[in-house]
Formats: C-alpha cells, sequence, structure tokens
C-alpha cells in the first residue's frame, strides 16, 4: 500500500510482543518465587530449591482439598456440558419463537458480578433449610459453567453440515440412530472441548465455593486460607505454580479438540457469547 | 425423548407426539426445557428471592419481619458509607474498563490486519490467562506489590531505594493496576472479531476516494469496530463493579469496593435484607449505566457514518 505501512507493522508488533509480556511476567512471579529458598517472597533470590513442594506434596489438608475440587469439578463438567448439548441442539436446529431473549437469560451469569449470584444462592438455600457443601458448590458452579459449554458447543452445532443428517434420514435411519451414527460424532470434539473448559472453570473458581463451600474446601478455597499466614506463603506459590500448569495444559487440549476439522478457524467467540 | 419409544405406545402418546412432531418451536423448547429449568432454578428463583428479601426487615438470626418496608433501599441510597463505596466502585470499573479497552485495541488491530498466518496462535496466546485462576492472577500482584513484594524487594536489592514504597498496594490505585491485567484478556476477542469482520475492500474504497490511512481509521474502521468496543467495555465493567477477590488481596480498607459490603451485610453483618437491597441497587445502578453508555455510543456513531 503505502511507505507507512510497514513502520506501523513494526510499531504494532512491537506493541503485540510487550502486550503479551504484559499478560504472563506478573503471573510468572508465583513459579519463580516457588523455587526460592527463602520464607520470604522478595528478592534477591537465595538460591534454589525444591522443598515448597515437598512440603506441598505432604500436606493431607490439601490432598483433600484436591479431591474435593476434582468432585466437583466433574460434576460440574458433565451436568453443564449436557445442559449445553441440550441447549445448543434446540437453538442451533428449531427456529424457537423468543430465541434471542431465552438465550440472553441463559448467557446471563456471565455479565451478573459473581458475589451477587452467590449470595443470592446462599440466601435461598439457607431459607429452604438446604446444606452447604460440595452439592450447593456444584450448583454454583453449573450455573456459571452452562453459558460457556452453550457457546462452544453451538459454535460447533453451526459448523455442523445439516445435509448429512438429512441424508442419514433419507437413507432410513431414524432420528435416534440419526443422532448417534451422524451428528454425536460430528459435534464429539465441541463436547471433549466443553467438558475440559467447564472442568478448568470449576478447578479454578473461588467465590461460589467460599461461600457456598462448608468446612471442605476447595483447592483454590484451602490456597485463600494458608494466605492469611505468611509461612506458608512459599506453599501456596508451589501449590498456584501446579494449578496454572495444570490450567494451561487442559485448556490447550481443549482448545485443540475445539478447533479439529472446523472450517472457521475464527470462532474465537468463547468468551464473548 | 419420543424417539424411545417402541411400538406398543397407546394412541394419546402418539397423538401428543404428532402434535408435537408437527410443531418445531415446541419440540425445540421440549429439548431446551432441562437448560432452562436449571438456570431459572439457579439463578432467576434466587434473584427474585433476593428481591423479595430486600423489603423485609432483620428482627434476628434468620428471623425476619416480612411486612415490606423500603427503609433498605433507602439506606443503601442515603448512607455515606454506601455512596462512597458505590462511587468508588463505579469509578474503578470505569477506569478499569477504559484503560483495558485502550490497551488492548491496537493488539486487537494487529492481530486482525498484520498478521497473516498464525493468527489462531496469536488469538490462544492472549486468552490462555483468561482460563487460568482469577483467584492466583490477582494473587501475583499482590507478590508483586507487596511491602517486601518483587518490586520493593527488587529496587532495594539494586540499591535505588532505601525503604519500602508503601503507595504501591492497599489503595484503589493497586485494585485499578489488579483489574485491568486480569481482565485484559477478556478485552481483546470482542475487538478482534468486530475488526475481523471489517471487509477489506471497504478499506481499499476509503484510499482510492482520497483518505488519508488517519482519516480511514477514524470514519472507516473505528465506527465498524464498535460493536466489538462496546461488548469488551460491558464483558468488563459489570463484572469488574462486583469484583471481591481483587479489593479483598490488594484493595486495603481504602480499596474496598460495594462487593465487600454486600458480603459483609450476608456474613458477618447479619443483615440479609440489607445485603439484598444493595445487591439490587447495584445491580440497577450498573444496568442503567450501560444502558445508557451503549445508546449514547451508537448515537453518535450513528451520526458519524
Amino acid at each position: 500500500m503505502n511507505s507507512g505501512t510497514g513502520v506501523a507493522a513494526r510499531i504494532l508488533g512491537t506493541y503485540a510482543v510487550i502486550y503479551v509480556a504484559y499478560l504472563y511476567i506478573p503471573v510468572l512471579f508465583l513459579p519463580l518465587f516457588s523455587f526460592n529458598d527463602s520464607i520470604y517472597i522478595s528478592f534477591p533470590l537465595r538460591g534454589w530449591t525444591m522443598k515448597w513442594y515437598e512440603t506441598m506434596l505432604a500436606n493431607d489438608a490439601l490432598h483433600r482439598a484436591l479431591i474435593n475440587s476434582l468432585k466437583v469439578g466433574l460434576a460440574t463438567a458433565f451436568i453443564s456440558t449436557v445442559l449445553g448439548i441440550l441447549g445448543a441442539r434446540a437453538v442451533t436446529r428449531y427456529r424457537l419463537p423468543g430465541q434471542k431473549p431465552v438465550v440472553a437469560i441463559i448467557m446471563l451469569p456471565l455479565v451478573v458480578p459473581e458475589i451477587i449470584l452467590a449470595m443470592a444462592l446462599l440466601m435461598v438455600i439457607l431459607r429452604a433449610g438446604g446444606s452447604l457443601g460440595l452439592v450447593s458448590i456444584s450448583a454454583g458452579h453449573i450455573l456459571l459453567c452452562v453459558p460457556f459449554a452453550m457457546v462452544v458447543l453451538m459454535s460447533r452445532f453451526e459448523g455442523f453440515d445439516r445435509s448429512l443428517e438429512e441424508a442419514s434420514y433419507d437413507l432410513g435411519e431414524n432420528g435416534w440412530w440419526t443422532f448417534w451414527r451422524v451428528t454425536f460424532p460430528n459435534v464429539l470434539p465441541g463436547i471433549v472441548a466443553s467438558l475440559l473448559l467447564t472442568f478448568t472453570i470449576s478447578f479454578d473458581e473461588f467465590i461460589m465455593a467460599f461461600f457456598l463451600g462448608s468446612t471442605e474446601p476447595t483447592l483454590p478455597v484451602f490456597m485463600w486460607n494458608q494466605l492469611r499466614f505468611p509461612k506458608l506463603l512459599p506453599g501456596v506459590l508451589a501449590l498456584g505454580a501446579c494449578i496454572l500448569i495444570a490450567s494451561v495444559f487442559i485448556v490447550l487440549i481443549a482448545e485443540w479438540f475445539r478447533r479439529r476439522n472446523t472450517l472457521d478457524s475464527q470462532s474465537g467467540d468463547v468468551i464473548i457469547g | 425423548m419420543t424417539m424411545l419409544m417402541n411400538s406398543t405406545e397407546s394412541k394419546t402418546v402418539s397423538q401428543v407426539r404428532d402434535y408435537v412432531s408437527r410443531r418445531p418451536g415446541l419440540r425445540g423448547y421440549l429439548l431446551l426445557s432441562p437448560t432452562l429449568m436449571i438456570v431459572g432454578t439457579l439463578m432467576l428463583i434466587p434473584v427474585l428471592g433476593m428481591a423479595v428479601m430486600s423489603f423485609w426487615q432483620q428482627t434476628g438470626h434468620m428471623a425476619f419481619d416480612m411486612s415490606g418496608t423500603l427503609n433498605n433501599y433507602v439506606e443503601a441510597l442515603t448512607r455515606d458509607m454506601y455512596r462512597v463505596l458505590f462511587l468508588r466502585s463505579l469509578a474503578i470499573s470505569g477506569l478499569t474498563t477504559l484503560v483495558t479497552v485502550v490497551m488492548a485495541f491496537p493488539l486487537a488491530y494487529f492481530i486482525a490486519f498484520y498478521v497473516k498466518r498464525h493468527k489462531m496462535v496469536w488469538i490462544i496466546v492472549v486468552t490462555l490467562p483468561f482460563w487460568t485462576s482469577y483467584l492466583l492472577r490477582v494473587f501475583s500482584w499482590k507478590v508483586i506489590l507487596g511491602y517486601n513484594g518483587a518490586v520493593n524487594s527488587g529496587l532495594i536489592s539494586l540499591g535505588i531505594i532505601g525503604e519500602p514504597l508503601t503507595f504501591l498496594m492497599y489503595n484503589p490505585t493497586a485494585v485499578v493496576i489488579t483489574l485491568t491485567h486480569a481482565w485484559a484478556t477478556v478485552a481483546i476477542l470482542p475487538i478482534y472479531v468486530s475488526l475481523e469482520k471489517i471487509d477489506r475492500s471497504v478499506l481499499e474504497a476509503a484510499t482510492d476516494l482520497g483518505d488519508s490511512p488517519f482519516m480511514r481509521f477514524v470514519r472507516v474502521v473505528l465506527p465498524l469496530a464498535l460493536p466489538g468496543i462496546l461488548a469488551a467495555s460491558v464483558l468488563i465493567f459489570i463484572p469488574t463493579v462486583g469484583d471481591y477477590v481483587t479489593p479483598s488481596l490488594v484493595g486495603g480498607s481504602d480499596g474496598y469496593m460495594i462487593a465487600n459490603v454486600i458480603q459483609f451485610q450476608f456474613g458477618r453483618g447479619s443483615n440479609w435484607p440489607s445485603g439484598a437491597a444493595i445487591s439490587l441497587t447495584a445491580m440497577t445502578i450498573v444496568a442503567i449505566l450501560v444502558g445508557v453508555f451503549v445508546w449514547v455510543a451508537r448515537r453518535m456513531s450513528g451520526r458519524r457514518s
């Protein structure tokens, strides 16, 4: 085009690299200090150690918290993905009257401050005589995860060629078998992505887990409780580093599934609904 | 559901089945109903319950005077402490939203217009932090800005300062810095998507008709990117007004926000109706502000183009 383009490209490219550094570097302080041989989280670094990881691995309370997080995460992932499949199928397959407001209601938890959702749920559960624990935490997580499951699955259902289903009907399969043999295998990558992403959200979620839980904490709540004790901080950093790596790993697998065999490489629409 | 039934089904069942299959809208809603019911139970009922609660009066532990009063709302709107917290929360999130969107725009622009190959790699790299623990992303700023944190201890060990800087943390600025970083990844995608959708031939047309690159940006790119900018702003502004983790970890008492008082009223404060009224007031104020903001932005862009 013109001579300005090259300069603009270079400036924007530099900016982009700085921006990515800005996104990542603050978080990298957690793993950095988790290997530091000092109880204080400060420079200069005293030397390399694995002892914070060893203390962490030996902590029974942490094991219980991990088990709790896994239970809640698996239940949340499974239930919100099933609800996501039903919802996504309904809105992509049928032209529903009043579809827009209905979908907007399902997406609402994305924008209502979590603390308000958590307090409202807490209030209703206690008023109804229910008890707090892993079940109530899972309920809160399902509410937060259904919108994500819907968006991930809707883009997969939309990208799926309807004529394949019609061909199956024409060849004499009924609705049920068409779903299992044609639709399901085609949307399977979206389902796996949804399971992984909703699991990650639940695994990392703090507000619902903190206010809707009882004495048995999930991992983020366990971490929060440790923050009050300065001498436990290095152990928290070690745990945090592990959680970060686990999340990144799961999300990369999810992204790989989500973008597999899809023609629309622009479907980067997970969080914008 | 209907597909599971075998040939021995009764006549009424098959009549119902025919009726349903002739109405695709109804079938769709049947399919959607479990999802709607769960979301309804977990969100609409609790929020409606909260609305009812906000007109009650707490009389004891889990005991309420249900005769109905507006006192909680009068308090929420007139007590100085609440007004300070409301205004501070709105100012903090407004500033956070502005900074985040302004910072994200050039990056989204770069990915949309200058990255030719590996676009998806860029998108994944900038969205990946979104999926990592929010608590940890906020906590990392406590590690950086704290009294003995990375910045202070780093500057001291380099000999630049002698005493730790105390103004780094436990104030509204620290909350804005932390929120800006924690929500950065949310702003990029909506802006990127709206830029990516712009028809490249429209840009060429603007150039052919004599627009300078700057005028082309102002008159063509910016208005077309507006939906993405609005989406990003709304997606950041609403949740950050009610953020609890960041003010609790890095805000200190000067950086407390409205979520802290909501939590207090439902917790140790033991005044649920008041907490409910503050929550609903917060949601209403935010909804009005967002509505006005979107309306004004649309009007302005409409006039320009």
